[in-house]
């Protein structure tokens, strides 16, 4: 019997979604995602609907949407995903990319986690004390205002122990995982 | 039985009663932890939102301190979001032997290596099921027969990988609850998500799941949890939640393993409760008066 050869998405070189296609490519547009995810009544575009786009190729559609950011990584469109397609990884591979493009309108999101990572790097673990900080910092030219909504939450952590104001950008720790950043961004620079 | 233990970033602060009520019930039930020596962040949900490389690298650093430390001790994990991270290198590097090079490439640079051999527990997973409701059970001092309990799981310790429970519809926190006489507060919201980070970047969103959360669990006396996030996130946004929706859903929120030490009769030192950002007026009145 003649079977028909599977057809392979054509990607350019410089398609910074390549990779994230292929790992949705089997999509069968059936809105399981949708329909169990718990943040759709939020989304501007569904999850069913990003995958088409993201298969089309409409990049800048995907990025001007706040679908990926709204993900909270609840997996129940992976566990659910008739075609076992990885999609929740496939929102934080979307998130990688807003990240690294330093896309204006996904700050919020994007410097929260880089702030976090930040810290990490400099001490092995969190410092929530710097890494807060260094976020306000980080997004003190689009909201100034940004401390006063944090700030009843930060005095009642401090009230109940919970929060360690260790002296915030101190020195690199011993425990920093320096090396380790500069390898893996070594390793990612030369894909 | 003996387990070694990575508390990970939150533990050390805004879980620290988590910390303290894990290593007291431990204690209680003839379990010696080892804390993973010199142990760092797991990337929580930050890594892999910035570099797929880096979200297997840092858990897999704690990995390889553990396969250095035992060759037989299972790793012990109360932080939903840490076993995810570490649980996921463990399956992944199984799967793409590519995964585990690039790791290793990675973790030369502090002199480790990981060959992917020590198994990843979730706390829940060892209390339900290698100590088990009846052991728990001889060690209960106090009756909560007068309480009522929604076990919450959230997500990260059921989804995407079903090591222990059912992933949509749990069930292995109600013979722990059920050991200490209180009753298993009905509903289907166990599972449900409680908008993880968004709390902190995108409130709207994060109060809307919440407040479905709170609603739900109305007629129980408090919500056990066993992840920090959720934790946080449904004990620390009760008054906005109040402001916004007009309603009044206050709600004691305590960690599993609290609950267990309370019904051992240990002290406030010992489950670590002071620290709780939401426990209510009725519940401590009931917790005074005790049917025994």
């Amino acid at each position: 019997m003649n079977r028909l050869q599977p057809v392979r998405i054509d990607h350019t070189v410089s398609d910074t979604l390549a990779e994230i296609k292929d790992k949705v490519c089997a999509c069968i547009q059936c809105g399981t995602c949708t329909g169990s995810c718990p943040n759709a009544f939020a989304m501007d575009i569904t999850p069913r609907h990003l995958w088409r786009m993201l298969l089309m190729g409409q990049k800048d559609e995907i990025f001007t949407s706040r679908t990926f950011v709204l993900c909270s990584s609840c997996y129940y469109c992976t566990l659910r995903c008739p075609r076992g397609l990885p999609l929740t990884e496939a929102m934080s591979d979307l998130k990688q990319i807003a990240a690294k493009e330093d896309m204006i309108p996904h700050r919020p999101s994007t410097r929260f986690y880089k702030c976090f990572m930040d810290s990490v790097r400099r001490h092995g673990r969190v410092r929530e004390a710097e890494f807060i900080s260094t976020y306000f910092l980080s997004m003190s030219a689009t909201d100034p205002l940004l401390p006063l909504k944090y700030a009843s939450m930060g005095i009642r952590l401090l009230q109940k122990r919970k929060l360690a104001l260790k002296n915030p950008l101190q020195k690199m720790s011993e425990r920093s995982l320096d090396v380790v950043f500069k390898k893996v961004e070594e390793m990612e620079n030369q894909i | 039985m003996n387990y070694l233990y990575y508390p990970g970033c939150s533990l050390e602060g805004t879980a620290r009663e988590y910390n303290i009520s894990t290593r007291s019930f431990m204690k209680a039930a003839g379990i010696k932890l080892t804390e993973l020596e010199e142990w760092t962040c797991c990337g929580a949900s930050a890594a892999a939102s910035v570099s797929p490389l880096l979200s297997s690298a840092l858990p897999a650093i704690n990995l390889a301190v553990a396969e250095s430390m035992s060759q037989t001790e299972n790793l012990l994990i109360p932080c939903s979001a840490c076993y995810l991270n570490l649980k996921n290198v463990e399956e992944k590097a199984r799967k793409e032997p590519g995964l585990l090079k690039r790791i290793n490439k990675v973790l030369a640079e502090k002199n480790l290596n990981f060959k992917n051999r020590t198994k990843v527990r979730h706390l829940l997973d060892v209390m339900a099921h290698d100590i088990g409701a009846e052991k728990v059970k001889n060690l209960i001092k106090k009756d909560f027969s007068h309480l009522t309990i929604a076990p919450y799981y959230g997500c990260q310790c059921l989804r995407p990988y079903p090591v222990f429970d059912d992933p949509e519809e749990p069930v292995s926190m109600e013979p722990l609850i059920k050991a200490t006489g209180a009753l298993v507060h009905s509903w289907n919201m166990g599972g449900k998500c409680c908008g993880a980070s968004h709390m902190n970047t995108k409130i709207d969103v994060g109060l809307e799941l919440v407040y479905g959360i709170l609603k739900a669990a109305r007629g129980a006396d408090a919500i056990v949890t066993v992840c920090p996030m959720c934790q946080m996130n449904l004990e620390a946004y009760q008054d906005k939640i109040e402001l916004k929706y007009k309603e009044n859903l206050n709600m004691t929120i305590l960690y599993l393993p609290q609950l267990l030490c309370l019904a051992m009769g240990m002290s406030e030192d010992e489950s670590g409760i002071e620290s709780n950002m939401a426990v209510t007026k009725t519940f401590k009145e009931k917790m005074k008066k005790l049917p025994k």
